[in-house]
């Protein structure tokens, strides 16, 4: 297939996705709709995480400090300051980019295992400072945002975050907005020169390219990503607290990747929607659901490390980004 | 209480969990070093250890000392069984490359520590001490298994240091960890080695466990800090390095024990913690360590 037309025929497929999420609003009850809800914005939080993972062969297992800069640079502001819903939710975006680019400067002078544990390390810190400055955060008991900063003024229209089809194509936006930046940025050079550090980062910089400065843009733009994550859910859940920052929100996105297949722009959305319902419907029967994550996780990489995605563009369409 | 016999006090604390750290520690530096994998399930063959040792005791009634005794023997040998298959079953599979390695061992972390909360339950729950003494100093009375764990933490790395630089079997192990593919030229079953070496690595988890466990309660979550600690360590240490992760076992457990005395735990925590990242990645031969051969 030429290159045009598989151009055309991928955006398809991606606009068939976010068309069929936008027609499920009509048909789903409402605890699915807050479910799916919940699955798109974590689904951006993958979608971040793969950015860095997927695509530059940097595997952080300390990205929920991210997700958690955005829920608390948002969720504080409104809580302690009252600041109103886009300025928080812009506020939360900015201070997990500036995590970002912070962490990068420091943890990408390393590579490999010593990048896992150093960004390992560096969330289980932010985690503490969460945890420490409890006057402010409420740590683990965390914060309930106040229900009258919920409805906002934009454009001419006011919107409640109160209610629960709002919230859904709110996120539904968030999402499709992610996916195309994704798709734009890894379809671009930017894209191909993360490719290539992922392949062989010394035959790249031999190339001329200053893999360092690309690096920290790309941590820095997985950084924000998921920052949009966690700013979005912070403000649509009206709850903040430390059990986002804890290694299990490092874990998950890693998880999401791998099942719906690292290196793809479906595959985190994939992966995400189906291991929430896993853990949802094994939650039901026992309170050791956590047991479903490990076992997926030994199964994945043992024998389906692409994951979905993964192999089905290794197997049937090349041409899949 | 004075100054002195207060610092003395938070020594004695700070020496106690420098020795059950040694022993962790060690288990993390000897996978590491020889297998070059970073078991972050570590903190879990921990916390099974305690865990065994709970159930053992409370099977064998009568003399509290018996019951341990058996506990010391087969908790370890036990854990050592469990990451021995987990070694064979997955880590072999994967070829040892560092990233996949990192990503099955996380997820052996979970399915240990959710199967023991399926079959221990969500509950802290106390190991009988092996024998109540309390040795009077001029100032303060205090517990004399305490004293015991250092000993005994004492002995065993002895006997480890012992087996590593004087034995066949640590020469082997020694070989392996220089230089893989030479060993195996020269006739050493370096998968054998492997599967022994992860084995031993999370035994001597289980055996400090063992002996903290009485202090300490068992629970199904202890395995996180004991893994933090001892990541810190190895790194401090210099990676793979033993004598370096002896040494930096001892530096941290007293002064974390000590601190941990005088300041905010958290604190305490969020401080170390970062030092340690900033030591990885600017001097990531670590303080003791030459430079490693990653």
């Amino acid at each position: 297939m030429d290159s045009k037309n598989s151009q055309i025929l991928s955006l398809g497929i991606h606009a068939a996705v976010v068309i069929s999420f936008y027609a499920l609003q009509y048909v789903l009850p409402e605890y699915h709709l807050l479910a799916l809800t919940r699955i798109m914005l974590l689904a951006i939080f993958a979608l971040g995480f793969n950015l860095l993972f997927g695509y530059t062969g940097l595997l952080s297992l300390g990205h929920a400090m991210f997700f958690a800069a955005g829920m608390y640079g948002a969720g504080l502001t409104v809580y302690h300051f009252g600041w109103s819903v886009p300025g928080a939710f812009l506020f939360g975006v900015v201070c997990g980019a500036i995590l970002g680019f912070v962490i990068g400067m420091i943890a990408l002078r390393t590579t490999g295992v010593a990048f896992m544990i150093v960004t390992l390390m560096f969330a289980k810190v932010s985690y503490l400072v969460i945890v420490y400055f409890t006057t402010y955060t409420r740590g683990d008991e965390g914060l309930v945002m106040p229900a009258e900063f919920r409805g906002f003024e934009l454009l001419g229209m006011s919107i409640s975050l109160t209610d629960s089809v709002t919230r859904y194509n709110l996120a539904l936006l968030l999402l499709t907005l992610t996916m195309l930046i994704v798709f734009l940025l890894v379809r671009g050079r930017f894209g191909r020169a993360l490719v290539a550090i992922r392949e062989n980062e010394s035959r790249t910089r031999m190339l001329g390219y200053n893999t360092f400065a690309i690096k920290l843009k790309v941590l820095t733009a997985s950084a924000a990503l998921s920052a949009m994550a966690g700013s979005a859910y912070a403000l649509m859940f009206a709850y903040i607290g430390s059990s986002f920052a804890t290694i299990q929100y490092s874990i998950d996105p890693l998880l999401y990747t791998l099942l719906g297949g690292a290196g793809t722009v479906l595959g985190p959305v994939f992966g995400t929607f189906s291991m929430f319902y896993l853990i949802d419907i094994a939650s039901e029967y026992t309170s050791a659901y956590l047991l479903v994550t490990g076992i997926v996780l030994v199964l994945l990489i043992l024998y389906f490390p692409k994951g979905v995605f993964g192999a089905i563009r290794q197997k049937y369409c090349r041409w899949l980004p | 209480m004075d100054f002195g016999p207060f610092l003395f006090l938070a020594t004695l604390e700070g020496l106690v969990q420098a020795a059950v750290l040694c022993l962790t520690a060690l288990g993390l530096s000897l996978v590491f070093g020889v297998m070059r994998v970073v078991n972050v399930a570590h903190g879990e063959f921990y916390m099974l250890g305690a865990v065994l040792a709970y159930w053992i005791t409370s099977w064998i009634s009568g003399n509290p000392a018996m019951g341990f005794a058996v506990a010391l023997l087969l908790a370890p040998l036990f854990v050592g069984v469990v990451a021995y298959l987990s070694e064979k079953i997955i880590l072999r599979r994967l070829g040892y490359d560092p990233e996949a390695t990192i990503v099955a061992t996380i997820g052996i972390l979970y399915i240990l520590q959710q199967t023991a909360l399926l079959t221990f339950g969500p509950d802290a729950r106390p190991v009988e001490p092996p024998l109540y003494f309390r040795v009077e100093f001029p100032w303060f009375g205090y517990s004399g298994y305490k004293l015991i764990v250092i000993a005994a933490a004492v002995i065993l790395l002895l006997l480890a240091w012992f087996v590593i630089t004087r034995t066949r079997l640590g020469l082997i192990m020694r070989a392996t960890q220089f230089d893989r593919e030479t060993a195996q030229n020269y006739g050493i079953a370096v998968d054998r080695v492997y599967a022994m070496v992860f084995a031993a690595g999370a035994a001597f988890a289980a055996i400090a466990a063992v002996l903290i466990v009485p202090i300490q309660q068992a629970h199904y979550l202890m395995g996180g800090d004991p893994l933090l600690l001892a990541f810190i360590v190895v790194i401090i240490g210099g990676l793979g390095s033993i004598r370096g992760t002896l040494l930096a076992a001892l530096l941290i457990g007293l002064s974390d024990g000590i601190f941990s005395v005088f300041f905010s735990p958290t604190l305490a925590k969020m401080v170390s913690t970062t030092l340690v990242a900033l030591v990885l990645v600017f001097k990531p031969e670590g303080l003791f360590g030459h430079r490693s051969r990653l």
